[in-house]
């Protein structure tokens, strides 16, 4: 870094010298200090695939997601619901039919044109019997899909759905069209302000400005941007350093956050997101499968010993499967305070006196490898011995846990908003059943009253809560590096997602 | 003479340090300083001497225990791997030198195999068939010591074959392997126990990278590999998270090689002459 600094400055007092002795070299220098036109932008984690609509990993939509790729509806900033392939919609009376007037003029970049047929087609394939969709119950509501005009496109429900609109703005609902759909996963073709240039595995993803976007308010204000992935905290903090990459939105160690503070070029900025870290158990196995058991391994767990211990102290504990950010949250930590007598207790009631023994699947990131080993401190104090066996994320830690279901305690953090109903899916990882708080959701589902169903989201936050399908930990802050003079990222997290359209620099 | 005598203090330095490093990992047995995977989060991150003799880590586990059941960790596995390492390559390497021909050829092919795959490769293999922990550990560094022993015995042993005294031995009719083992091995014992202690030194650098890599013990196990894998983003807040286990397994290293070479040089019978 010296050397190079050094470097510059003996090359930059060449080129004024040069520029005195000439008499004509101001134009050099601001060529030199002109903005620059491209960001390369850090990620932790590469995607294995580059379609947002075939698979669950959230680096999928951090790469794609309103820069390639855009729905009916997106999310903005705030976490509201906007418009976007839809330009504006109707929904009947009894919340059973919406009706969208589709923009015009928008084309993939492949030059197809978008209409409500391929509307239909995005919709229908996201919900076909064959779909791989990660959040394909979400349309499971929808009945028919109808096309009166090109510009038209009624959705039928079969009971109302009051987040609809908000789950159509999600990466997994983004608009793709038929001829490129299957080929998405590598050259993934959209209607976005960015175009897909290149994928060069294990290293970076290209995009470069779509001069053709619809919208000219929206267009890109960069004319390329790169994704680099680079999963070490240690090198992701020697490439912003060295300038090799311009941000990092989500960096990967919270203890070298403070080695960025007062820094020349970078700065830091902590925002929110929906990250839960939560640590899973196989509720179908024993002992996992007693209730008493969960709750006790609950209050063996000191929240803030975790936050401090694993994350710096950057982190806000939980006790339920919600964000403080996310409406009709409920403060549900005391529920099941730290306790270890009472843990102890309620082991013995549950017929462990003596604890027991389990190995816990803890993917290579920092956060789960350090939380587990805290947990497997705590869980000693209480008689409880766990194994740490560290699966490989994504590739293993998928097919192992959240396909197999084969575990008996994980911990991975959440990334999508307002997914608690994760907990009502059948099948999924946890392999928990209850219908009381199945219930709940759907009556979530069918008003659309935002009083009503905040009330019944703090009253699914409380069924979890008290059942602990898994040991609900800690929100993790979004820990963002950038260069000062880059603007417009995304300082919080409402939803997964590296949104670059707004993105640009500023001398 | 003046060789000699010059070089004996390497011999007495090195055996200094792998006679304390092995005390310490033998006290840790009985003693530490407090419990090594003893959290305490309020008193995470203290330098050397604010908390504990030598600091606490980002858990506010005391160092200077882990240190010492690392010792310990660290060196049983070097041990183990080294006796299974000089164990089978002696018996490889005498009866190669024993029988000749084919089983030579074949043995010394299979070492070269051996030496191809590097320990951290084998380990990781090992790990995904029979699980990560101190087995596969010493099984990963064992096998990898196994064509180094083979190697060195049977150059030395087939030395030994030629000598006037196992012709002698040969004429009246002793067996092969009484000869192996009386005549043989006694006359390769000097060249086995060197080769023992540089490869003691080798062990544990390797042990210390797979833990490094994560393939070594697991966790809450303190392994002085580990500690510098979770040191490194640490390093800017608190250096003496990298630098103490890494001046433990320096140290490590460091006085088996002397221990090795001032061996090598006492034993030597050139030297003694």
């Amino acid at each position: 870094m010296r050397k190079k600094g050094v470097l510059w400055a003996a090359s930059r007092h060449a080129l004024i010298g040069a520029v005195v002795a000439l008499g004509a070299g101001l134009s050099a220098v601001h060529a030199v200090a002109a903005p620059k036109t491209d960001v390369s932008i850090g990620m932790a984690i590469e995607p294995a695939g580059l379609d947002p609509t075939a698979a669950a990993p959230v680096a999928i939509g951090q790469v794609t997601w309103q820069n390639i790729f855009e729905g009916l509806t997106t999310i903005d900033r705030n976490g509201e619901v906007q418009p976007q392939l839809a330009e504006s919609w109707e929904i009947s009376e009894d919340g059973k039919t919406y009706t969208f007037k589709l923009r015009p003029d928008v084309t993939f970049h492949n030059g197809v044109a978008f209409d409500s047929a391929v509307a239909k087609f995005a919709i229908d394939r996201a919900r076909g019997s064959d779909s791989v969709n990660p959040q394909k119950r979400y349309f499971a509501s929808i009945e028919a899909v109808e096309t009166p005009d090109p510009s038209t496109l009624v959705l039928k429900l079969r009971q109302p759905a009051g987040s609809l609109l908000y789950w159509l703005g999600w990466p997994s609902s983004v608009m793709v069209e038929p001829q490129s759909a299957d080929d998405n996963k590598t050259t993934p073709v959209g209607t976005g302000p960015f175009k897909f240039v290149n994928w060069a595995k294990g290293a970076s993803v290209q995009l470069e400005r779509n001069p053709d976007y619809w919208n000219e308010e929206g267009a890109a204000m960069l004319e390329a941007a790169t994704f680099r992935f680079i999963n070490d905290p240690q090198a992701q903090a020697a490439a912003l350093q060295a300038g090799d990459v311009d941000a990092f939105p989500e960096f990967g160690a919270p203890e070298l956050m403070s080695s960025f503070e007062n820094h020349e070029t970078l700065e830091t900025v902590i925002g929110n997101t929906e990250l839960k870290v939560v640590a899973g158990m196989n509720n179908a196995r024993t002992p996992f499968s007693d209730k008493r058991v969960r709750q006790a391994l609950m209050m063996a767990v000191d929240r803030s010993m975790i936050v401090d211990g694993a994350w710096s102290g950057f982190g806000t504990p939980i006790g339920s499967h919600y964000t403080p950010n996310d409406r009709g949250y409920q403060d549900m930590t005391g529920v099941y305070p730290y306790d270890p007598e009472k843990a102890k207790a309620l082991l013995a009631e549950a017929g462990y006196p003596d604890g027991f023994s389990f190995t816990i699947k803890a993917p290579q990131m920092a956060y789960a490898q350090r939380t587990s080993q805290i947990l497997q401190a705590l869980f000693a104090q209480v008689g409880v011995t766990m194994e740490i066996e560290t699966t490989e994320f994504p590739a293993k830690w998928v097919a192992d846990v959240l396909k197999a279901s084969d575990y008996d305690m994980t911990i991975v953090a959440h990334a999508e908003p307002m997914d608690i109903d994760i907990y009502a899916r059948d099948p999924y990882y946890f392999n928990y059943k209850n219908p009381a708080f199945n219930n709940v959701l759907q009556r979530i589902e069918a008003t659309s009253d935002p009083a009503e169903q905040e009330a019944l989201y703090g009253e699914a936050q409380k069924i979890l809560a008290e059942d602990v399908p898994a040991l609900f930990l800690f929100v993790m802050p979004k820990l963002g590096v950038w260069n000062k003079k880059l603007n417009g990222l995304w300082e919080n997290e409402p939803i997964p997602s590296n949104v670059l359209s707004e993105v640009h620099w500023e001398e | 003479m003046n060789a000699r005598i010059f070089r004996r203090p390497v011999l007495l330095i090195g055996a200094v340090i792998t006679l304390a490093l092995l005390a310490v990992a033998l006290m840790s047995l009985i003693w530490t300083p407090l419990p090594p995977s003893q959290m305490n989060i309020v008193q995470r991150l203290k330098p050397p001497l604010d908390a504990g003799l030598l600091g606490t880590d980002q858990f506010g586990r005391d160092i200077a225990s882990m240190l010492m059941v690392g010792a310990w960790n660290s060196l049983s596995i070097s041990f183990a791997a080294v006796a299974i390492g000089a164990f089978a390559g002696t018996v490889v390497g005498t009866t190669a030198a024993m029988w000749r021909g084919l089983f030579e050829l074949c043995v010394m092919r299979l070492c070269d195999i051996v030496f191809a795959v590097p320990p951290i490769l084998s380990a990781m293999v090992l790990g995904a068939f029979i699980g990560a922990g101190r087995f596969t550990v010493v099984i990963a560094i064992g096998v990898f010591m196994v064509p180094v022993f083979a190697r060195l015995t049977l150059a030395a042993a087939r030395q030994i074959w030629a000598r006037d005294y196992v012709t002698a031995a040969v004429g009246i009719g002793r067996s092969k392997s009484k000869i192996t083992l009386f005549h043989i091995l006694p006359n390769i014992a000097n060249q086995i126990i060197v080769q023992v202690a540089i490869q003691l030194g080798l062990a544990i650098l390797t042990e210390a990278g797979l833990s490094f890599l994560g393939l070594g013990l697991s966790p809450p196990a303190p392994s002085w590999g580990r500690m510098l894998a979770d040191s490194q983003t640490f390093f800017g807040q608190a250096p003496w998270l990298a630098i103490l286990p890494g001046l433990a397994i320096a140290l490590a290293v460091l006085g088996l090689n002397m221990l090795g070479d001032g061996l090598r040089d006492m034993l030597d019978p050139r030297n003694n002459t």
